[in-house]
């Protein structure tokens, strides 16, 4: 059966759109790690829902209300650039009102509410041709932005005083980075869901910033991480019907876990 | 050329004027301390010298450019800020930051590039460390990095800003020496914002002091007297000399003017 399944189209439509946006997500999520702004994460995926329930309401497209949704808030989060404790609770209040508003979409939508738990939970497998062909698109956007803005971007998110001092442009650059993780979290709330963006934008950032003392190995290494996990779960899904989102958490998080061990004995030296 | 030309100088935050008509010329070879109680603008000083703060008026040039371009000229040093233990940064990669940080794509490092990042490593003594993870690093040997950053392009002046805050006393003779070794060596002009004019007594040549009363320039013999001082402080203020140390005592925060003990 697995093989019968291998073969099919849908298959394959969905494991190169898992590949997309995992490596998007690889690559954005270290940035997002290193800035340790892992909760505008959580919040940008829960207004993209927010946004997806009001496209449906005013019978538009999904995936644009999500995009639109995730783009407002990435680039409100990027202006304020705001740092510590003052961050955490302006976005706790923004997204606690933003779902609320999502659910009161939900409730004013007449569809199916399958929709809804495809937004909350990811559809990998229900991924159209038209919808990779975005997928891939943005996708793109993505990675090229974030080679162009590269050393800025990595200097301004470890050492932002210096940064600064040299002339590097830091407001506009978390504008940029905000709004491409927008991009990207846009992306991922289409395989993994809402609730389970993180675990393909920050797990395994987090867990390649374990596994090296390179900047540029850590990109790769999360990115090979995520894809392993994204495809990894989109395969087993097929062999046990548990959902796909579920499978790729777990991989996500087991190669966290393998990867706090490694550091933790004292490997990651050179 | 002076390295750093100000002319006329003001800053006001709003009613409060925190200096008027500031001007002095930094030459090569000097070491200015900038000494002060907090809150009357060293750090705004700083600020101006490299572009991110426009003063109130006046007119000021690095290298014989207006701030902001000038600032590719600028060796900076900040207070030290501990790095997470977690950071996929090497030392090595901090000191490369301060090469080509600024420029834009991923880029690679040509030989003479990486020539000059091992160099500055060297320079400060911190080639044994610079291939492990920052995070894992004293911070002291951190900021050890922060002057091979600082060093690494060649700049025509080193800015520090408070750069000795939390480091032991050890440490803070490493720092200070590190600096004044380039400056001998080199000839690079050193701006050090310090509220303690201790650990850099040895080697300042001049020392600029804000106090809520106005501000003054001029060797440290000049400028931290009793006189002077309680002249800018608008209050009797005693300057006294103990065991090659200067203490300072009655200023409305004597605390934070210079330690009267480093406690150890």
């Amino acid at each position: 059966m697995f093989t019968d399944l291998l073969a099919q189209h849908f298959v394959h439509t969905a494991l190169l759109a898992g590949a997309v946006v995992a490596i998007a997500s690889g690559v954005i999520g270290t940035f997002v790690v290193t800035r340790g702004a892992s909760f505008a994460v959580h919040a940008i995926s829960e207004l993209g829902f927010t946004g997806a329930a009001g496209a449906l309401v005013v019978g538009l497209d999904p995936v644009i209300g999500m995009i639109g949704g995730s783009l407002a808030v990435g680039f409100v989060l990027g202006l304020l650039s705001l740092r510590g404790r003052e961050r955490d609770s302006a976005i706790g209040a923004v997204l606690a009102f933003g779902l609320g508003l999502g659910v009161l979409f939900l409730s004013l939508y007449q569809g199916y509410a399958t929709e809804a738990t495809n937004l909350l939970f990811g559809s990998i497998v229900g991924v159209s041709d038209n919808q990779l062909l975005t997928l891939a698109i943005v996708g793109a956007i993505v990675v090229v932005g974030v080679a162009a803005l590269y050393r800025p971007l990595l200097f301004s998110s470890v050492d932002p005083e210096v940064a600064a001092a040299r002339g590097v442009p830091l407001r506009a650059l978390s504008v940029a980075m905000f709004l491409l993780l927008a991009l990207t979290t846009a992306e991922a709330i289409q395989v993994v869901g809402v609730l389970l963006v993180l675990t393909l934008v920050i797990t395994p950032a987090a867990a390649a910033q374990r596994l090296t003392v390179r900047p540029g190995v850590a990109v790769l290494l999360s990115v090979v991480i995520a894809l392993v996990a994204t495809e990894g779960g989109i395969l087993l899904s097929l062999e046990k019907s548990w959902p796909t989102s579920f499978f790729i958490s777990a991989i996500s998080f087991a190669v966290y876990l393998g990867a706090r061990i490694y550091d933790a004995t004292g490997s990651r030296r050179r | 050329m002076s390295v750093v030309s100000a002319k006329a100088l003001s800053l006001r935050f709003g009613e409060r004027v925190l200096w008027d008509d500031l001007s002095f010329e930094l030459e090569r070879g000097e070491l200015l301390a900038v000494l002060g109680p907090n809150g009357t603008g060293k750090t705004s000083l700083v600020r101006i010298l490299l572009g991110l703060l426009a003063p109130t008026s006046g007119r000021v040039e690095v290298c014989g450019l207006p701030p902001g371009r000038g600032r590719s000229q600028i060796g900076y040093v900040p207070q030290q800020r501990i790095f997470d233990r977690e950071l996929a940064l090497r030392g090595r990669d901090l000191v490369r930051l301060g090469l080509d940080g600024h420029k834009w794509g991923t880029g690679r490092l040509s030989a003479a590039q990486r020539n000059r990042v091992d160099h500055a490593l060297d320079e400060v003594g911190a080639t044994a460390y610079a291939d492990g993870p920052i995070g894992r690093l004293s911070g002291g040997e951190q900021q050890r990095l922060r002057i091979a950053q600082a060093l690494v392009s060649d700049p025509a002046l080193l800015l520090a800003d408070e750069p000795l805050l939390s480091l032991d006393l050890a440490y803070q003779g490493i720092i200070t020496g590190l600096l004044d070794a380039h400056r001998e060596s080199a000839g690079t002009p050193v701006v050090f914002v310090t509220h303690d004019i201790n650990p850099v007594l040895a080697s300042v040549t001049r020392v600029l002091y804000f106090a809520p009363g106005g501000w003054a320039i001029g060797t440290p013999d000049e400028v931290i007297t009793t006189e002077t001082l309680s002249r800018l402080y608008g209050t009797p203020v005693d300057v006294l000399r103990v065991r090659g140390r200067v203490v300072v005592v009655g200023t409305p925060d004597d605390q934070h003017v210079h330690h009267v003990d480093h406690g150890h």
